[in-house]
């Protein structure tokens, strides 16, 4: 079966995203004065081979612990679905 | 001594660390491809700067699973030195042989200058010889320089005797100015809780030539001659 993974990897809380910030402020100067806290992580999507669901979740699970996030830095989470 | 360099695709400090180790300081010295499996028998391990992988996903994160990275790893675990400098810094801390990470600078650039830092460990051999009283001018250029850790591994760090150095100004005084790049507690480099690994981000290779007038970074990389052969 094949699934298709949709991951989101983002800075976590209490790491200062400088960026975030720095796009914030240019979205008050377009006069959008509302937002707040804005921060920006990576979406990053995957096609799994897998025989289950489970066994799928499990190997984007691995994937992103042992490469596509910095645990130290990043906090992620995903979601699967299978493709048809 | 036997010094090996390791060389991934996309780093651009290897000819200046290996023409420092060569023709300045007259070392014994290697490169090695990122694709071996072995460190030919060398002794020290170099890991320099520049772009592995283009900085793709994370500085250093593809590059940390090259074959070579298996052996340095492994070679580090035995007790074997290891200095990783700016883009190596970045490649040790994801292979988990340096504590923390480095995330992008606090002013989103790319910083290129001389920048001034102060020796603090006084139990690790790279600094342990240094004057804990002046500082030294080392050129850094890199983008994500800030050092980041867990509030308990920076306690660790303090704790054990572990960070390297920090930059200060060219008075040597600690200021938030100084801390060009905003790293905690104006974190330049650290070593492992076994000092026997290092990183830094300021290039001591990028100041050790007298025809480029600033030979402070021959401080830094002296101490490690001194290495008895394990």
């Amino acid at each position: 079966m094949m699934y298709l993974a949709k991951i989101n990897i983002m800075p976590k809380k209490e790491i200062l995203d400088p960026q975030g910030k720095a796009v914030k402020l240019g979205l008050g100067n377009l006069g959008l004065r509302n937002i707040e806290d804005v921060r920006i992580g990576k979406h990053i999507t995957m096609q799994v081979q897998a025989a289950t669901y489970e066994e799928a979740s499990e190997e984007v699970e691995l994937a992103c612990q042992k490469l596509l996030a910095n645990l130290i830095m990043e906090s992620y989470d995903f979601e699967i679905e299978e493709v048809k | 001594m036997k010094f090996g360099i390791t060389v991934f695709p996309g780093s651009n400090c290897d000819e200046d660390v290996f023409y420092v180790f060569q023709n300045i300081l007259k070392q014994d010295v290697v490169k090695l491809w990122h694709k071996e499996t072995s460190l030919q028998g060398c002794d020290f391990i170099i890991v320099p700067g520049g772009f592995s992988y283009g900085d793709y996903l994370r500085s250093g994160a593809i590059a940390r699973f090259s074959p070579i990275m298996d052996a340095v790893v492994e070679h580090a675990n035995r007790g074997g030195y290891v200095l990783g400098i700016c883009n190596g810094f970045q490649i040790l801390t994801e292979a988990g042989l340096l504590p923390g990470t480095l995330l992008r600078n606090i002013s989103q650039k790319f910083v290129c200058k001389n920048a001034y830092i102060k020796p603090v460990s006084t139990s690790a051999l790279m600094t342990a010889s240094l004057d804990s009283q002046r500082c030294y001018k080392i050129p850094v250029a890199h983008a994500d320089g800030r050092y980041y850790a867990s509030e308990d591994t920076i306690k660790e760090l303090q704790d054990h005797d572990q960070i390297l150095f920090q930059y200060c100004d060219a008075n040597g005084q600690i200021l938030s100015e100084s801390n060009f790049n905003g790293s905690l507690l104006s974190i330049a480099g650290v070593t492992n809780r076994q000092k026997n690994v290092f990183g830094l981000m300021p290039h001591p290779e990028r100041a050790c030539d007298e025809a480029l007038e600033n030979t402070d970074g021959r401080y830094l990389l002296e101490p490690l001659l001194s290495l008895q052969t394990v």
